[in-house]
């Protein structure tokens, strides 16, 4: 049996009167990459939050690396890519050396120095995603590709089992997002990292995630990627609450 | 200046002191900046004024003769860093509102404690602007103390508080106790604006903090080079503002914040003439 990288069970959200998750019910294996999708105001950064720790349920329980949450203490193995590019202080005088050091910070821990050994692993981490021309150039002057990158490299630096993205390719041209999610692919398949995807862009799903789920309030699809791919015009337009057209891109 | 530094003790500790307040200002500072709350330094700096006129009127009031200003001073700065976070808890959203709330009680209890002192004249002229003669030896040992105690924190904490600085969500998420990280360093803010006073003064003590960030932010990439090159600039601000404020009988404050805005302007034109160059080339 795979062993399970997240188990929610039964989780309910609400910002004070107004419901956001209801009875939700998720697990993610090891190897996966999970792909969820749904309607703006559907829940997805929430779930994503109680995921991470920062936002706690109502109801329900929340199992990471077969751990309960409240006992979990290991963040250093799950790394988090979130919608940065847009959002962090673009004048901020850092490298992208320094930024990918960032990563290792909470797994050296306090009271010991950053070493020489560390600075192998960022050096890696950079290399792996492409970014190393840039090692010493300023975070702010990179397109917001590149950014993202090196946030993935932030987030790889530390060797984590999963990785979860929140819509990481928000403000990134089409051409470079392309680019970025065969990274995330690679990623997925050579090195076992399992992914969690949040994303509006479909068509990914279907190219390269392994598993779907589509998060409006509740589940209503949980399954692989072909399951995913033969569900009709009608059936997505039911879980999104409104109609909907199937994009399939087409990469070749 | 040189013979008079080795003939009188108070210059010597004057010196010393400002290359002191030269390294921890700015090192402090680049962390403000960055996180840009270079207003906090205003409003601690005020209630530091509040808490060293509180000292000096317990002095004149012979309550409490040995209390030395700069304690009640760093005192009441700790204690308004703490508000201004508490503040910052209540009002979520309103990131800044506990900076306005804290300066103005700063200034309005000053004015109380001066006023039932019936004024200080010099002395508290030095605390406003800063002076060449004020460190006397017991400030002085204290002012190494602490700041001896704030480099080393800040070595043990530098990976910790960058990562919080750039990315306060992904500090968390990581697993670092970034609140814990964040009262540790509005504490040192406090200590350092504190501690400054006596060289630089209240009014110009944020200056000494984020003007040679300023300056370095603007051609440096890493920031590892920002905070080395804001201590360079804030060192040469501090003797060439020291020396001159001597000779020209000038309280440092303002020749030291003139020195650093002259620093800033060469800075940016710098930065504006390589990019020419670039454009050019």
């Amino acid at each position: 049996m795979q062993d399970s990288v997240i188990r929610l069970e039964n989780i309910d959200f609400s910002y004070g009167e107004r419901p956001i998750l209801k009875n939700v019910n998720l697990e993610i294996k090891r190897g996966m990459f999970m792909g969820l999708v749904g309607p703006n105001g559907g829940g997805k950064t929430t779930l994503i939050k109680i995921i991470l720790g920062l936002l706690k349920p109502d109801n329900g329980s929340i199992y990471l690396l077969n751990q309960p949450m409240s006992e979990f203490k290991d963040w250093n193995r799950i790394g988090f890519v979130s919608q940065k590019a847009n959002s962090f202080n673009k004048g901020f005088p850092a490298t992208v050396f320094e930024v990918v050091a960032m990563g290792l910070t909470a797994k050296i821990g306090y009271f010991k120095f950053f070493k020489k050994q560390h600075k192998e692993k960022v050096l890696e981490a950079i290399r792996s995603v492409g970014m190393e021309k840039y090692i010493h150039r300023n975070i702010g002057d990179l397109s917001g590709g590149q950014q993202q990158r090196v946030f993935i490299a932030r987030a790889l630096v530390s060797d984590p089992e999963l990785l979860i993205l929140d819509e990481p390719t928000v403000g990134i041209d089409y051409q470079n997002v392309d680019r970025f999610y065969k990274l995330l692919y690679e990623l997925n398949a050579k090195n076992d990292l399992t992914l969690l995807l949040v994303t509006h862009d479909t068509g990914v799903m279907t190219e390269y995630a392994t598993n779907v789920a589509c998060l409006n309030r509740t589940l209503h699809f949980h399954g692989d990627s072909e399951e995913y791919t033969a569900l009709t015009t009608e059936q997505l337009s039911k879980i999104y609450g409104h109609p909907v057209q199937a994009i399939i891109h087409d990469h070749d | 200046m040189l013979a008079d530094l080795l003939q009188f003790d108070f210059l010597r500790h004057t010196f010393l002191t400002g290359l002191l307040v030269g390294i921890i200002a700015p090192l402090l500072g680049a962390f403000l900046v960055v996180r840009r709350l270079s207003l906090l330094a205003d409003a601690l700096s005020h209630v530091t004024l509040a808490g060293i006129s509180f000292g000096l009127l317990l002095e004149k009031m012979m309550l409490l003769p040995f209390l030395n200003p700069l304690y009640s001073g760093m005192a009441f700065s700790v204690i308004g860093a703490i508000l201004i976070e508490k503040l910052r808890h209540i009002y979520k959203g309103y990131q800044e509102i506990g900076i306005p709330i804290i300066l103005s009680g700063g200034v309005g209890l000053s004015v109380i404690f001066i006023a039932l002192a019936n004024g200080f004249n010099n002395d508290l002229f030095n605390y406003l602007f800063g002076s060449v003669s004020a460190v006397s030896q017991q400030d002085f040992w204290t002012i190494v103390g602490m700041a001896t105690l704030i480099i080393f924190v800040i070595r043990i904490f530098y990976k910790e508080l960058l990562t919080l600085s750039f990315d306060e969500e992904h500090a968390t998420v990581s697993g670092i106790h970034s609140k814990r990280i964040h009262f540790l360093f509005i504490v040192l803010t406090a200590l350092v604006i504190a501690v400054s006073i006596r060289i630089v003064g209240v009014l110009l003590v944020s200056a000494l903090m984020t003007l040679p960030v300023a300056s370095a932010m603007r051609i440096s990439h890493s920031f590892k080079q920002t905070v080395i090159l804001s201590i360079v600039f804030a060192e040469i601000a501090v003797i060439v503002g020291l020396i001159s404020g001597y000779y020209l009988s000038i309280p440092p404050g303002g020749t030291i914040v003139v020195v650093a805005i002259i620093i800033l302007l060469v800075s940016i034109s710098v930065k504006r003439f390589s990019y020419i160059l670039s454009k050019e080339g």
